[in-house]
């Protein structure tokens, strides 16, 4: 389907990293069921690098697509790199995604700095931090791009 | 790879006769059948000749029926066009809660200026109680417009027994938007009772680019479209003779196989049915499972998002569609899933099926097939299933 790019449609039939990680050492979970997205991704960490990292999504193309990137870019980065990726960045290197999937589905570094976050905190003996629910959209932003 | 359309709510193709019928009025007349002059004489013989075929399946006469550009336009002019022609008498309209865009948005429009507006609840099934218009009419209510049968989920209303009651507790017109059933079920007018009706031919393989609009004699509205006296002045512009000529022909092409039609869809609707519901679990239909057109299934399947899903169906060569925020363009949920009950979680996984006349018993049987494994990939990835077979498992 043209709506999306080679790239996005090759993350979406062919997603990498998928699946859990037992005892995880820090996990991200992002999204709101009434808007049709939630990401979750796990981290495993060794040396303040990211060592091993898996994502289940419940969402569209974009939204598998995007998880499956995020994992890609980052894994066996530093943390600290993989703090500085932005939701733009993955969808970059997709790319790009429709101006309306840029709203909802480009949640994924977003679940990445959170299962980051979730990584600190536990560490800290704060964690974990559980999902985060994302606002519903509205609708008046939305009809800028469709 | 075969191409399965299982979408035709959207588009169906064209019938070669109706095509056939078009062709002579692009080129040879293309003449404005509003002329004086010889260049007029063949499109306005086949524009009425269209009308006579628009008529015909709506058990209509020919000057009650009025070609507009769609039926959203159709839709647009019942409401608006009571609502500027009646305002004297009231300010109340009344549709229900799962009417099509161009009926909620057209009432929303009206609210802004003025006008009041009750929105009937439905069942789980999607059908209005006509009690509950009953209740709803009030001295001031000018119009009733209560789809005749759903474009999402298939329930087929009682329109007759609504009108009934409309006529005899108040001075209300009713309209009913066929744009869904009409070419598939019986719409006549007189049947139905109603002093309007919206019907749209592309969705029975006649052009895109035209809409029929169904007016009583006698029925009282103001065009939204002023300017010469086209469609009986009811709506202005240079008729789009090609188009009228295909609807007229898709008319009557539905009006002689209608019996037909139904017999070849019913065996294919319930072998995908049977096939859904007993091949997966956590999925259910919407819609009711009797009054329904025999073309149209609904299902939500539950911890899946129905854009993935409708990709990957995509990418086995069927064509469907989905109610799911993703898929909407404005990233909202059905509102008709809302209305009958569905979680807004669970509407997400709206899986929309509409049949058509191209379709076969091995497209249902291939649909089938294909549907379990694209479940299972996308539940294996998702976090909703897996907090369930967790939770499950406990």
């Amino acid at each position: 389907m043209p709506v999306y790019s080679e790239k996005v449609m090759d993350h979406f039939q062919n997603p990498r990293n998928v699946g859990e990680i037992e005892n995880a050492d820090g996990v991200g979970e992002l999204g709101n069921p009434t808007c049709g997205d939630i990401m979750k991704i796990y981290i495993k960490v060794k040396d303040d690098k990211i060592d091993d990292i898996k994502f289940k999504t419940f969402g569209c193309g974009a939204a598998i697509a995007t998880s499956s990137m995020v994992t890609e870019l980052v894994k066996g980065k530093a943390l600290e790199e993989a703090e500085k990726i932005s939701n733009e960045v993955v969808a970059e290197a997709l790319d790009g995604l429709p101006p309306v999937k840029m709203h909802c589905s480009n949640l994924a570094a977003d679940a990445l700095h959170l299962a980051v976050e979730d990584y600190r905190a536990r560490k800290a003996g704060k964690g974990p931090i559980g999902r985060v629910e994302t606002p519903e959209h509205d609708e008046s932003d939305i009809l800028e791009h469709v | 790879m075969k191409i399965i359309n299982f979408d035709h709510f959207a588009a169906t193709m064209m019938r070669p006769e109706v095509k056939e019928a078009m062709e002579p009025f692009f080129i040879q007349e293309y003449g404005n059948p509003q002329s004086i002059h010889t260049l007029s004489d063949e499109p306005r013989e086949a524009l009425n000749r269209a009308r006579l075929q628009a008529a015909d399946i709506l058990n209509a006469a020919s000057n009650e029926i009025i070609f507009t550009s769609s039926g959203s336009e159709s839709n647009n002019l019942a409401i608006k066009g009571t609502a500027f022609a009646r305002m004297d008498k009231g300010k109340h309209i009344i549709v229900s809660k799962i009417e099509h865009f161009s009926v909620l948005n057209a009432v929303k429009s009206l609210v802004k200026l003025g006008f009041e507006v009750s929105e009937v609840s439905v069942d789980k099934y999607g059908t209005v109680n006509p009690q509950d218009i009953k209740n709803a009419l009030r001295k001031d209510t000018i119009l009733v417009s209560i789809t005749h049968a759903s474009n999402e989920i298939g329930t087929i209303q009682d329109i007759k027994e609504i009108s009934k009651i409309v006529h005899e507790n108040s001075g209300a017109y009713i309209h009913t938007d066929a744009n869904t059933s009409c070419g598939f079920i019986e719409t006549d007018v007189k049947e139905l009772g109603v002093d309007m009706l919206s019907a749209s031919p592309h969705r029975f393989y006649g052009p895109k680019g035209t809409g029929l609009f169904y007016l009583k004699k006698g029925v009282r509205i103001m065009p939204l479209i002023d300017g010469g006296i086209q469609e009986f002045g009811r709506r202005a512009g240079t008729e789009n003779v090609p188009a009228i000529v295909g609807a007229g022909v898709a008319c009557e092409l539905a009006k002689k196989e209608l019996k037909d039609r139904t017999a070849h869809l019913l065996p294919i609707q319930k072998e995908i049915m049977d096939g859904v519901l007993s091949g997966l679990d956590e999925v259910y239909l919407n819609g009711h499972p009797e009054k329904r057109l025999p073309n149209n299934l609904n299902f939500v399947v539950k911890y899946i998002e129905g854009e993935s899903m409708l990709m990957w169906l995509n990418n086995n060569g069927i064509m469907v569609a989905s109610g799911s925020a993703c898929t909407s363009k404005i990233l909202k949920s059905s509102h008709v899933l809302s209305a009958i009950g569905v979680d807004p979680a669970l509407a997400q996984g709206s899986l929309l099926i509409s049949l058509g006349e191209d379709n076969t018993m091995e497209d249902a049987a291939y649909f089938v097939k294909e549907l379990p494994p694209i479940v299972d990939k996308l539940r294996q990835m998702s976090p909703l299933y897996e907090e369930v077979k967790r939770k499950n498992k406990v």
